[in-house]
């Protein structure tokens, strides 16, 4: 991301408390999911880079009270396996093999009979996981079930990015770099009204002047 | 092998061109019936003696619908980024290595099985793990390798095409899912690979050609009982699952004519596909 990116998304973030409205969203995107499959419940894992961990990020359903935050390693298990090979993968009757109920078990207490896991790619990136719990098991998994997963993969996969930039957002905003003063600054600018928003535009306007003025090759 | 089928043709064969003079030294047998059928693509073969590699997850040896697995080794990173290939004693990492092996080992029971295990390092660094794991498959000359997985990543791409073609050149059939999310994926795209789709009926031989690429094949996909690591089994769908049945179709016909180039291993496969021609 460019740091003219970054301010722009800060500028976003700040002026309009993005965070809390992306994480709306993806909280929105699970219910639905659960409830379009008639599941049990559903989750949306967020890679995060820094640790090169999944984390739970939105939760329907079953753990949604104390699930959020918890973490595990991003390339074993089933969710592991689905960010990294970028398949989705449907599997049922789980709770029969030793090694799923261990491998589930360890990461969030709750084994279910089956579950349906789908990577969220936005452009090249791999941003998390979306799963689905315990559908109902008296009919057999369609063709048709795997398109509709696939698409509520990309609109999850489209709110996890915008939940992304709204906190690298933030952490411009808060930090200490030349990109955070300015972005403090337009943001500001943003909740200023009258002849003071007038008067301050003015200002950036004759400071983005001063600036253009000392490129290479400007007059 | 395949390295011993390239190492067996003459050293003269002219690379870049053909004189008139050296028309002879390449005649090649021709060996096909004038209708290619299934009974003769794979009728009766159980897969005996075909080298495949199942690049995934790492392999449960000790499920008894795996069998005997005859090699497994991993890609580590060092500190400097730098990978290698070892010795593999972790088994499966997420159980789906196990599964493919599984469905390999029903369709060709006499097939030779050989784990290469590309995930458990983290997700970060798994590009370059996965490049490593393919080159080093190819370079042992495997007969089919198993890849039931992908990279979005472009930077990858132009390398995964080298590894592809290469494999094509050496005579190993990569067999890889294909996407049925509307992203820009890798290997499964190229030409030289054989590219995999789920259809949704029952029988594990069934299989159809796809005749608006670039997916290429469809195998069964859907509600599968497989193998998965630490014994027992579970029901699946995808096409990560659909690979393996293609790939253990290519092992039965490759037993029967080790000597198919993979060009002409697709021919077979197009030709006795369920939609194709008479089979149709």
């Amino acid at each position: 991301m460019t740091d003219r990116d970054e301010l722009r998304a800060a500028v976003a973030a700040g002026v309009l408390g993005s965070e809390d409205a992306y994480r709306e969203l993806l909280r929105s995107i699970v219910e639905v999911a659960r409830g379009i499959f008639r599941a049990q419940a559903s989750s949306i894992f967020l890679h995060d880079e820094e640790t090169d961990e999944l984390v739970f990020e939105a939760i329907a359903g079953a753990g949604s009270e104390t699930l959020v935050g918890h973490r595990f390693p991003s390339s074993t298990g089933i969710a592991g396996w689905v960010l990294v090979t970028r398949q989705p993968l449907v599997l049922e009757n789980v709770a029969e093999s030793p090694h799923f109920a261990r491998d589930v078990a360890t990461g969030t207490g709750y084994v279910p009979k089956g579950l349906m896991a789908v990577p969220l790619l936005h452009g090249e990136r791999a941003l998390g996981v979306l799963e689905v719990l315990d559908r109902p098991t008296d009919a057999r998994f369609t063709l048709e079930e795997m398109e509709l997963l696939g698409l509520f993969a990309n609109e999850a996969a489209i709110a996890l990015d915008l939940l992304r930039s709204a906190r690298r957002a933030k952490a411009a905003l808060e930090g200490a770099g030349d990109v955070a003063v300015v972005a403090r600054i337009a943001a500001a600018l943003e909740k200023l009204e009258g002849e003071r928003r007038e008067a301050g535009l003015r200002l950036l306007g004759a400071l983005e002047e001063v600036l253009e003025a000392e490129k290479p090759g400007a007059l | 092998m395949a390295h011993a089928r390239a190492a067996e043709q003459p050293a003269e064969v002219p690379a870049w061109s053909l004189p008139a003079a050296a028309r002879e030294r390449i005649s090649l047998p021709a060996t096909w019936p004038e209708r290619v059928t299934r009974e003769w693509a794979l009728g009766e073969s159980t897969g005996k003696g075909v080298r495949v590699c199942v690049l995934d997850s790492g392999v449960d040896a000790d499920h008894p619908l795996v069998g005997e697995l005859e090699g497994a080794v991993v890609v580590t990173v060092g500190e400097d980024g730098a990978t290698e290939v070892v010795e593999d004693t972790q088994g499966d990492v997420s159980g789906h290595g196990t599964a493919c092996s599984g469905i390999l080992r029903t369709l060709a029971p006499d097939c030779r099985l050989f784990s290469v295990r590309v995930l458990g390092a983290g997700a970060i660094g798994s590009g370059p793990v996965l490049l490593a794991g393919l080159r080093w498959a190819v370079e042992s000359g495997f007969d089919i390798v198993n890849m039931s997985l992908s990279t979005t990543k472009r930077d990858f791409a132009p390398t995964l095409h080298d590894l592809a073609d290469q494999a094509y050149f050496r005579r190993t059939m990569l067999v890889a899912s294909a996407h049925n999310m509307p992203v820009e994926s890798y290997p499964w795209r190229f030409a030289s690979v054989l590219s995999v789709g789920s259809h949704g009926g029952t029988d594990p031989l069934e299989y159809y050609y796809n005749p608006d690429p670039p997916v290429e094949f469809f195998a069964r996909g859907l509600d599968i009982e497989v193998a998965w690591a630490g014994g027992g089994t579970v029901r699946s769908s995808g096409n990560s699952f659909a690979t393996p049945h293609l790939a253990g179709i290519c092992a039965l016909v490759l037993a029967k004519h080790p000597e198919l180039t993979p060009f002409q291993l697709k021919s077979v496969l197009y030709l006795t596909a369920a939609n194709v021609g008479d089979a149709a």
